[in-house]
């Protein structure tokens, strides 16, 4: 028998106000309850960093954080980053390098990509590799997800 | 994704350290910070939830890095990346900013906080070794109101097994406190793994100590990873203390390490593995050390 709580939370830019189970992980929240399929379970402990979602502006793993932590918080996760301007130049950019593949790490290097360019609008390609250190992707080697990261922080740099 | 956690019967969300004290005095909580490792650990049946799940992370008062009356003072509640962006940190403790580089991964860092680092305990834990090594004491605060109690407890007898520290199930810790180090200190941290991200120390070492001259003072050295608690190193301490840093005072510091560190083999290293490792690399980071 699982208690509920009830929480309210901002997910993508709308009000939500739910009952989750206390111990709920905000990726089943995401997934199970509200059916945003879009963040991806991948491993459930914070190694791939395929459930990653922003909250109140940071990059976190949704399988480690609990649901009823989403109480008052601002939530953006990967249908959400896709509508703002970074995240449909960083979608183009992947596409155009070839960085997806199976395509399960995509959502949530999206993410963090779109984080790693909140916090410094110009990496350099080490800024960029450590940014994406928790984010693991067993298709491409890094090398052109790091290329279309890259190519996005220069057109931001210069446009 | 079944839900293996059971028996979370309520949850609370405290303002006030009063109200967090007061929910702790009444037993059976489970204190959630940043739930990095909470979560896994519960999932993995490894440290069932209690029945009162309580979420620190609105308390005010538990935030903040601030130099003050010679300490320098971390609120329970600071996540590594606040640590890692924290000039105070930068500049005056290498050693706790270098292992926050080196943790976890970005959306881990941006989450975990240094009380619940502490709290969980591990042998392996990336702050507890540096934090250790720069003399810091874990504060303590129990019961309301007028009835509150704050205690320091020095990081070296804070730990007292894998998973477990001498925090009673009343107590809340609230902050880190660090000595300002004096001027001519050095410092530095060595994580070993089998890659920079997201991987469990096979073993880390922190050095600290005061330039005197030619010779080194105050000599901390912390090892993680090597014993059933991160530890000091005695005996390669005394090898250093009042010595000028050269090759043979250094070799015979590596060696003394040996005599302080008692790992054991596990999937991520053999116990002779680890030992060779302290050998190598306390000599390494000893080297750097010197000059610095």
């Amino acid at each position: 028998m699982s208690v509920n709580c009830d929480i309210t939370f901002t997910l993508n830019g709308v009000a939500r106000r739910l009952s989750v189970p206390l111990e709920m992980s905000t990726l089943e929240l995401l997934r199970d309850q509200l059916g945003l399929t879009g963040t991806k379970y991948g491993c459930g402990e914070g190694e791939c960093g395929a459930c990653t979602v922003l909250v109140d502006g940071v990059s976190v793993n949704s399988c480690l954080m609990f649901a009823v932590d989403c109480d008052g918080r601002e939530l953006v996760t990967v249908e959400g980053v896709i509508a703002g301007a970074t995240g449909q130049r960083l979608r183009d950019s992947f596409v155009e390098k070839g960085a997806v593949q199976c395509g399960f790490c995509t959502p949530g290097l999206m993410v963090q990509a779109t984080h790693l360019l909140a916090r410094d609008p110009a990496p350099d390609e080490e800024t960029i590799r450590r940014g994406i250190e928790g984010n693991l992707c067993r298709c491409t080697g890094y090398r052109k997800i790091i290329d279309a990261i890259a190519t996005v922080a220069q057109g931001e740099h210069h446009g | 994704m079944a839900a293996t956690v059971h028996g979370v019967q309520s949850y609370v969300a405290p303002r006030s350290l009063d109200e967090a004290l007061a929910v702790l005095a009444g037993g059976g909580v489970s204190v959630l910070a940043g739930g990095t490792d909470l979560m896994p650990q519960a999932r993995a049946g490894r440290r069932p939830l209690e029945p009162v799940l309580m979420n620190i992370r609105r308390v005010a008062g538990l935030g903040g890095v601030d130099l003050a009356g010679g300490s320098i003072r971390i609120g329970a509640l600071v996540t590594v990346t606040e640590l890692r962006d924290s000039a105070l940190v930068r500049e005056r403790l290498p050693p706790l900013w270098q292992a926050c580089d080196q943790f976890a991964s970005d959306q881990i860092r941006n989450v975990a906080t240094v009380g619940g680092n502490l709290c969980n305990a591990s042998p392996a834990g990336d702050t507890l070794v540096p934090l250790l090594a720069l003399d810091a004491s874990a504060v303590l605060a129990a019961g309301s109101g007028d009835a509150r109690r704050t205690r320091r407890v020095p990081l070296a007898q804070f730990f007292t097994g894998p998973g477990r520290s001498c925090r009673q199930p009343d107590e809340l810790l609230v902050a880190v406190e660090v000595p300002e180090p004096p001027a001519g200190s050095v410092g530095a941290f060595h994580k070993h793994g089998t890659r920079p991200a997201l991987d469990i120390s096979t073993i880390s070492l922190a050095v600290a100590a005061r330039r005197d001259g030619a010779v080194l003072r105050d000599v901390r050295i912390a090892c993680g990873a090597v014993a059933p608690t991160p530890i000091r190193a005695p005996r390669a301490e005394a090898a250093l203390e009042g010595r000028s840093p050269d090759a043979a005072t250094i070799e015979a510091a590596a060696q003394a390490a040996l005599q302080d560190v008692h790992p054991i083999s596990d999937l991520r290293a053999s116990d002779w593995y680890r030992r060779e490792l302290v050998h190598n690399l306390l000599q390494r980071v000893l080297s750097h050390v010197s000059q610095l």
